[in-house]
């Protein structure tokens, strides 16, 4: 394809941004005076900037090429990435497991894994974390290039150093506080920077009503503008599931895997001012989540009335014959944006990439620091000291990011094996952590050997229908199934076999004293006191309203 | 002997002053592509996008900007 012109006010917007990201980490750089301020921001955030950056880590440009493209092969099924798929989970976290954490007073979440049950554990997840961070950094890295390469073209190693030194400097000066708030810079160029993109095709197409009434013309017999009317039966949704592989694999397991467990996102919530706040970082978060289907769904569906237009000209790269089907959003861009709206829309995308990317590397640098570092290899490092390897770990993580990006480079098919990633490592996380929380008869032996059978579980699930070793239909329980399916019913059976291997190891092993997990666990820890705080600025009443909205949702979509 | 540090501005702040210098070349290039509609052939060009575009990020930049420029956090 041709490749999107840039004019001069373009480039002026793209050196705004970057002018910005890096005098945020200069002028925060006098605020961060010690290891708490590097690690964790201080633990002074409102929850609103907490809760803007806990969806904003999310966020990146990734997901929103990848959802809009998925929208475009999968229809409005992708929207349960948002709502089912994410928002009870986030309510899950702020309600009942965030008091856990956070009076923990742990710097991570390796760290309450320790606390909870031991050392072994703790490390056993360190590293799956920091291994599977730096693989996320460095693929999001190579997407990125990619991305500015195939519609700028740009030069793919001016893209992955430029953006990575960029965001190696300013993470390294400032840590967790600059990475926060580059993402709330991130989340305001979104929506600034792409939302419009939906209006004017709104605006093209006549009204929303017209962009369902055609999608529905063109897909007859399979509905891709429906949630859940259509989930009895495999064949009659553009996704090839199931209802339960929606609500068990991504509505269970891998939701509440990743949005509980995974530390990328609940570091943001560690850094609120109090517990308050805290609880409401994911419940505020939840808010704004919900909406993110007005972009992305909406010019999924876009593309998918332009592309069987032929009077409108639009149509998706072929990429060796195949579909690109992430190109849909960066096209309607080059369709609707004039000089200076392009620059806005490139800006965003390049902000979701390097937030995206700074924070994985914050994430990294906590992790490898407290949970490998200080935990295995130095245990009596000095607050200085960790300081220190924060910075270092910062510009090593970079690094390993860059190697990981060319390795990718010359295996392009890694990007397909990002869903299954979050696999291996979440979704048994998530049964540990639920078990870990609620239930005080869990022993550390059977956590450790619990999860390390869920891990390898899945990835050998994972390899056993891609060799074809097993039939993928004893997985997904149905005839016809989509890679999609297959990545939330292996979700799924990571989950049950680590918690059924936890349960039945901890009748044959040692379980600690009660009085070593009070604050750790249900029923050994006080409930959470709400006295004094009128019920509008509770996080229960957020919730309930957000649970509200979410069934609203569903049922208008139904 | 150090000086205290100044109290640190809050991110509602700059994204104020990030959306209303942005708006401000968004809104500089749409009145350029209203001047001359051979620079800006896109589709729905002639409701010029660029321009009330950047009128909506300048006021959103400028109500952020107004309600935090004596605000500071600790």
């Amino acid at each position: 394809m041709q490749s999107i012109q840039l004019a001069f006010s373009d480039w002026l917007i793209i050196a705004i941004y970057f002018g910005f990201v890096l005098g945020i980490g200069l002028y925060l750089k006098r605020f961060t005076k010690n290891e708490n301020d590097f690690f964790l921001a201080g633990r002074k955030n409102s929850s609103w900037v907490a809760g803007l950056a806990f969806l904003s880590a999310n966020l990146g440009a990734l997901e929103l090429l990848g959802m809009t493209g998925n929208t475009f092969k999968y229809g409005m099924y992708v929207a349960h990435f948002y709502w089912i798929g994410a928002i009870p989970a986030m309510i899950f976290l702020g309600i009942y497991m965030m008091p856990f954490y956070y009076s923990a007073k742990i710097k991570s979440v390796p760290g309450y894994l320790k606390l909870r049950f031991d050392e072994k554990t703790r490390v056993l997840n360190g590293i799956a974390f920091a291994v599977m961070t730096l693989l996320v950094s460095g693929i999001n890295l190579y997407a990125m290039a990619l991305v500015l390469h195939t519609f700028l073209g740009w030069d793919w190693n001016v893209s992955m150093w430029i953006s990575a030194a960029t965001v190696a400097a300013y993470v390294t000066l400032s840590g967790l506080l600059s990475a926060i708030f580059t993402e709330i810079i991130q989340f305001f160029l979104i929506w600034f920077g792409l939302f419009l993109v939906s209006i004017l095709g709104i605006i093209e197409i006549g009204s929303v009503n017209d962009i369902f009434q055609r999608v529905d013309e063109l897909y007859k017999t399979v509905s891709y503008t429906t949630l859940w009317s259509t989930s009895a039966d495999p064949s009659l949704n553009g996704m090839v599931i199931t209802w339960g592989g929606i609500v068990l694999g991504l509505g269970f397991v891998l939701s509440f895997g990743y949005w509980t467990t995974d530390f990328l996102v609940v570091q943001r919530a560690f850094s609120a001012k109090d517990l308050r706040a805290a609880r409401m970082t994911p419940i505020l978060a939840s808010f704004f989540k919900m909406a993110v289907p007005f972009i992305v769904i909406l010019t999924g569906l876009i593309a998918i009335v332009l592309a069987n237009d032929p009077k409108s000209g639009f149509a998706l790269v072929q990429d060796g014959g195949q579909v690109n089907y992430d190109s849909a959003l960066p096209l309607l861009i080059a369709r609707y944006y004039p000089p200076g709206l392009v620059g806005l829309g490139v800006t965003a995308l390049l902000a979701g990439f390097m937030a995206g990317q700074a924070g994985n590397i914050s994430a990294f640098n906590t992790v490898w620091t407290y949970d490998i570092y200080h935990s295995v290899i130095n245990k009596k490092a000095s607050e200085a000291h960790l300081l220190w390897m924060g910075r270092v770990a910062t510009v090593v993580g970079i690094l390993i990011s860059l190697v990981t990006a060319y390795w990718a480079k010359s295996f392009p098919s890694i990007m397909d094996y990002m869903q299954a990633i979050f696999s291996w490592v979440n979704a048994p996380l998530f049964a540990t952590m639920l078990l870990g929380m609620f239930v005080r008869w869990i022993t550390p032996n059977a956590a450790f050997w619990g999860l390390l059978a869920g891990m390898g579980s899945s990835f050998t699930l994972f390899l056993a229908v891609k060799f074809s070793w097993i039939d993928g239909r004893l997985i997904t329980l149905s005839d016809v199934a989509s890679d999609m399916a297959a990545n939330f019913w292996r979700a799924w059976w990571a989950w049950l076999i680590c918690f059924v291997v936890t349960i039945v190891l901890s009748f044959f092993t040692k379980r600690k004293p009660d009085e070593e997990l009070v604050g750790l666990v249900k029923g050994l820890t006080p409930a959470v006191s709400t006295e004094g705080i009128p019920w509008h600025r509770r996080p229960e009443a957020y919730a309930v309203i957000s649970v509200l909205v979410l069934i609203a949702l569903n049922i208008y979509f139904w | 002997m150090e000086q205290e540090p100044k109290k640190m501005k809050p991110i509602w702040y700059f994204v104020g002053l990030m959306l209303s210098s942005m708006g401000a070349v968004v809104l500089i290039s749409g009145i350029v592509n209203y001047s001359d509609t051979e620079i800006a052939k896109t589709v729905l060009s002639e409701l010029h996008p660029a321009l009330w575009w950047g009128v909506v990020m300048i006021a959103a930049g400028l109500i952020f900007l107004l309600a935090n420029r004596k605000t500071t956090v600790d």
